[in-house]
């Protein structure tokens, strides 16, 4: 190792040291406006160290990591979406029994499970960060105290999650006996090279990708999504909904570009079934539910189906470029709903329940016009209309899968989409309910979660209307795409 | 650049509306009325600068065009010629009209319905104006979402129904046709590599039959949910009905227009061959929604759905005429958009009026009315008249042209389109009955007659539908040369 690999890695060094030191200090001194902004400061000290960094790129850093643009990126929005539910965080812990900093020492740890998985192209260090992030995960889940209903959550998403990763395992052994490699490059080029081997290819792969879709939460994979969702605090709702996938997502892209793509029929034809089904099941659960937690959670789910798009897009090897910026755009515009939508839940919370239940959003334009005004964005943008990212993002779904001819995936996702404006537009609809008298969950403003949820909203709108930034910015990741 | 300044005014206004409201809810009104009449003025100066030389000369009245996103070749590109500013000037005249209507019924929130009516008015001048099919999308899509929250949250008492099921039906056929302009701008870019969504570059891109028929359903249908023609008009009664007045006159006298307007500009010109072969099962759907719509309007009991379905049945003449593609038959159609504008948005006010003082709209409530409201029965019989295709007035220049220019095409269908004006004087002459005329409700006694404001909005809106019954010439004049530039667009 060199000073070169040390700067390509800088970011996981800022983070990683930053989180010893958040550690001891929460040993000497308990103090929650002390923790939260610690641990902000350190996602924010790494997220700025991805600067420097970048003159080394890309770089391999032993056979585990790659360092590289594309890394890089998803380091970014990552790190973004960690700050994020770090003030949700504080704005949602606040007034709550029992001591919050180790919850925020865990939230910090999965963020670096996160990133670590973004930078690899080798199964030992993909389970490593996953291992990292789920199991930071099942504690964040359950840490309210009170009821019994996180608890819950955070057993189901144990103990699923913990089945997910044995299939994982299971299908990394079978992929290892086949190729004798742990590297991605080897397990895909085994399929052509290797023709003996190949049912333990395909069926490796099999359980490697029904391991991934959990983590994805794709039909038929789904269930726990939107029991966990309700359950889990709203921060970390929204903290798996991004970080979680995003992260498994980067881990996609890296698998099936890696190797020669997916050329293996079955395989296609069974993740486009999965996307397809999520698609058109997710959206239609979700307008059966009266929990607004669970609307986002199914809604997730087809919105990862939507993403499928990108992904499987690349199959077609033509649009190879297309694909991958398709999903890259598409994965930056849903952080960025996502977290303003279930920022806004944990906004209008109160300290003993979530504001999950559709109640507490009625006539909120009239009560707190700002707050409603951001989430119609967010919901228009989840819904594809126009001048939000989510219409860019769908365009370019469109765009991809009009280039890679996959009709019958776009017709999903038209009739997934239309399904889609019918439940958003109910919560809108709720929202402009005439004002009763009483007055509910009032809380305090508070100041830093209100600012990011104002900065999420902006950002959904300037990039549906100018999105040349972004559309910039993914170029680069993508041509500066190392292994 | 004067058409980016109309959706400017129109924005700003709409803000400014939204935030004086704030300590004078009464001033939201005239600050969006002095940026409509701002507009209004901008644009009859375009008007008057824009003379042409020959008759035949077709003018750009104005133009604007910038990069926008390069990655897909995406401009801002608003172009004002003669057919976008015949219905930019509709569009500014019926929001001016809108406004009025609605001066004293909205209460709740005036501010941020002012907002909302004015960022309807915006996205329908940028539908009118964009020449690039991806902003011309944004701004289809974008005028959605204010009408959406007039009818739910100022609409009448069934408006979730209504307004989830107008965003639905607009929504779900228009990313039909989002899917159709990129498949299309791809086709492009697969024959030229010039990846565009350029309206002027699309023309006569070079596509297989068979991809053609699609794509250009694909526009067909977005367009047929909004103009709307049977069978994807059930949305209309509803959303017309539950709609606050201003909402109905401006759904009613403006968003219908679009859908023409986008038969007119893209369906044609883009596809000719595709769509010349689906001539006849358009006209076809162009006489049932006639007739049918006739026949619907008879059968209503409420004041608003008769006229709903009235439209349908008045929307179905444009249908008929621009399939017909012939000068005559395209230029009848948008006489017959402007003229259907104004006895339309007409009969809604008064709709809109009867519903304010009498809190029904039940027409088996009224009867008599004229005893009560002498000059508001005038006015009704007036526009109820120029509704069923009365000679000197607008509607029926606009209805003899379609026919004359369709009965080339196809006699059969122009026949049956043709009872259209019978079944119409049927609905019209009932409506007048059953509302104005008949024995006196005397609990009804007592009822306000139209006000001097009300009455002037009404007189000028029939001054507009006599002038272009007596001397459609100008307008004709302005049509003329963009209809034939569409026409032979598509040609070899």
């Amino acid at each position: 190792m060199n000073s070169a690999d040390f700067l390509a890695m800088l970011p996981h060094l800022v983070l990683g040291v930053a989180i010893v030191l958040l550690m001891l200090v929460i040993a000497f001194i308990r103090n929650h406006a002390l923790t939260a902004t610690l641990t902000a400061l350190s996602m924010l000290a790494s997220l700025l160290a991805i600067g420097p960094s970048l003159e080394a790129l890309p770089r391999q850093v032993t056979p585990l990591y790659i360092f590289d643009a594309f890394g890089a990126y998803f380091t970014g929005l990552i790190l973004i979406a960690g700050i994020c539910t770090v003030v949700f965080s504080y704005r949602y812990l606040q007034g709550r029994r029992g001591d919050p900093d180790e919850y925020y020492l865990l939230l910090a740890i999965a963020t670096f499970g996160a990133i670590t998985m973004v930078e690899t192209t080798h199964f030992a260090a993909f389970l490593l960060g996953l291992e990292i992030l789920s199991i930071s995960l099942y504690v964040l889940i359950a840490y309210p105290e009170e009821g019994h209903v996180p608890l819950e959550a955070g057993v189901k998403y144990l103990v699923l999650s913990g089945v997910a990763s044995t299939t994982i395992l299971f299908g990394l052994a079978l992929l290892y006996n086949a190729t004798g490699s742990m590297a991605f490059q080897a397990a895909e080029r085994a399929l052509t090279d290797q023709p003996n081997y190949e049912v333990y290819v395909v069926a490796g792969n099999i359980l490697v990708f029904g391991g991934l879709a959990f983590k994805l939460s794709l039909v038929p994979f789904h269930m726990w999504t939107p029991d966990v969702y309700q359950g889990a605090p709203a921060p970390i709702s929204g903290f798996i909904a991004t970080v979680s996938k995003g992260a498994v997502v980067a881990l996609v892209y890296r698998y099936l570009i890696g190797g020669d793509g997916l050329d293996n029929d079955a395989l296609v034809t069974a993740l486009s079934a999965i996307a397809i089904a999520s698609m058109v099941i997710g959206n239609l659960l979700a307008l059966m539910q009266r929990d607004f937690k669970r609307i986002l959670a199914y809604s997730s789910i087809a919105h990862l189906g939507y993403l499928m798009i990108a992904l499987l897009a690349i199959n077609a090897l033509a649009t190879l470029d297309f694909a991958v910026e398709a999903g890259l755009i598409y994965l930056a515009a849903y952080f960025a709903m996502t977290l303003a939508a279930f920022g806004i839940v944990t906004l209008l919370s109160s300290s003993e329940q979530d504001a999950g239940d559709l109640e507490y959003y009625e006539g909120l334009f009239w009560r707190q016009p700002w707050v409603a005004g951001v989430l119609t964005i967010t919901l228009l943008s989840l819904a594809g209309i126009p001048m939000t990212v989510g219409f860019i993002a769908k365009f370019y779904l469109f765009g991809a899968g009009i280039e890679g001819s996959m009709y019958t995936l776009l017709w999903a996702l038209i009739v997934g989409s239309a399904i889609g404006i019918f439940y958003y537009l109910r919560v809108i609809f709720i929202m402009t309910h005439r004002p009763e008298s009483t007055l509910r969950n009032e809380r305090p403003v508070a100041r830093g979660a209100f600012a990011v949820i104002c900065l999420l909203g902006l950002t959904v709108l300037a990039f549906g209307v100018y999105p040349t930034p972004l559309i910039v910015l993914v170029g680069m990741a993508i041509s500066g795409m190392g292994g | 650049m004067i058409t980016a300044w109309l959706i400017l005014i129109l924005l700003v206004g709409g803000l400014l509306a939204a935030l004086i409201a704030r300590w004078q809810p009464g001033a939201s009104r005239w600050v969006s009325l002095l940026s409509l009449l701002l507009a209004g003025y901008g644009l009859l100066e375009v008007w008057l600068a824009g003379q042409p030389a020959t008759p035949s000369e077709q003018i750009i009245y104005a133009s604007l065009s910038a990069e926008w996103i390069p990655r897909f070749g995406i401009q801002v590109l608003l172009v004002m010629d003669g057919l976008s500013l015949l219905m930019v000037a509709l569009t500014l005249f019926l929001g001016v009209v809108a406004v009025l209507s609605s001066w004293t019924e909205i209460e709740h929130r005036a501010g941020f319905f002012q907002l909302n009516l004015l960022w309807i008015l915006a996205g329908v001048v940028g539908v009118f104006t964009a020449m690039d099919l991806f902003l011309f999308f944004l701004f289809w899509e974008v005028m959605l979402v204010p009408m959406y929250f007039l009818i739910a949250i100022w609409g009448h008492e069934d408006r979730a129904y209504a307004a989830m099921k107008f965003f639905l039906f607009t929504q779900i056929s228009s990313l039909l046709m989002l899917f159709a302009i990129i498949g299309l701008a791809f086709a492009h870019y697969a024959s030229t590599g010039t990846l565009t969504f350029n309206y002027f570059d699309l023309l006569g891109t070079q596509l297989t039959p068979e991809l053609a028929t699609y794509l250009m359903l694909g526009f067909f249908i977005a367009f047929m949910v909004k103009l709307p023609g049977v069978p994807f008009h059930t949305w209309l009664p509803d959303a017309h009905t539950q709609a606050p007045t201003a909402g109905s006159v401006i759904l009613a006298g403006i968003l219908l227009k679009t859908g023409a307007y986008g038969l007119i500009r893209f369906v044609l010109p883009l596809f000719p061959d595709a769509a010349l072969q689906f001539r006849w099962p358009a006209m076809l759907l162009g006489a049932v929604s006639i007739v049918y719509g006739g026949y619907m309007a008879f059968a209503q009991t409420d004041f608003k759905r008769l006229v709903a379905y009235s439209s349908v049945s008045h929307m179905g003449f444009v249908l008929l005429g621009v399939f017909a593609w012939t000068q005559v038959a395209v230029q009848g159609a948008v006489m017959q958009m402007i003229a259907h504008g104004f006895s339309t948005a007409a009969l809604f006010m008064i709709a809109g009026a009867l519903q304010q003082r009498l809190h029904t709209r039940e027409m088996a409530r009224m009867g008599g009315l004229w005893m009560h409201a002498p000059r508001m029965g005038a006015i009704a019989l007036f526009f109820i008249v120029a509704s069923l295709g009365m000679p000197g007035l607008g509607n029926f220049v606009g209805e003899f042209m379609v026919l004359l220019g369709a009965f080339e095409i196809d006699v059969p269908l122009t026949v049956a389109a043709a009872l259209g004006l019978v079944v119409a004087a049927v609905y019209g002459l009932s409506l007048m009955q059953r509302t104005f005329q008949g024995p006196p409700n005397p609990e009804l006694a007592g009822m306000r007659d139209f006000g001097a404001r009300e009455t002037g909005i009404m007189l000028l809106m029939a001054a507009g539908l006599i002038w272009l019954g007596v001397y459609p010439q100008p307008v004709l004049e302005v049509s003329g040369p963009v209809v034939e530039m569409l026409r032979g667009a598509g040609a070899p």
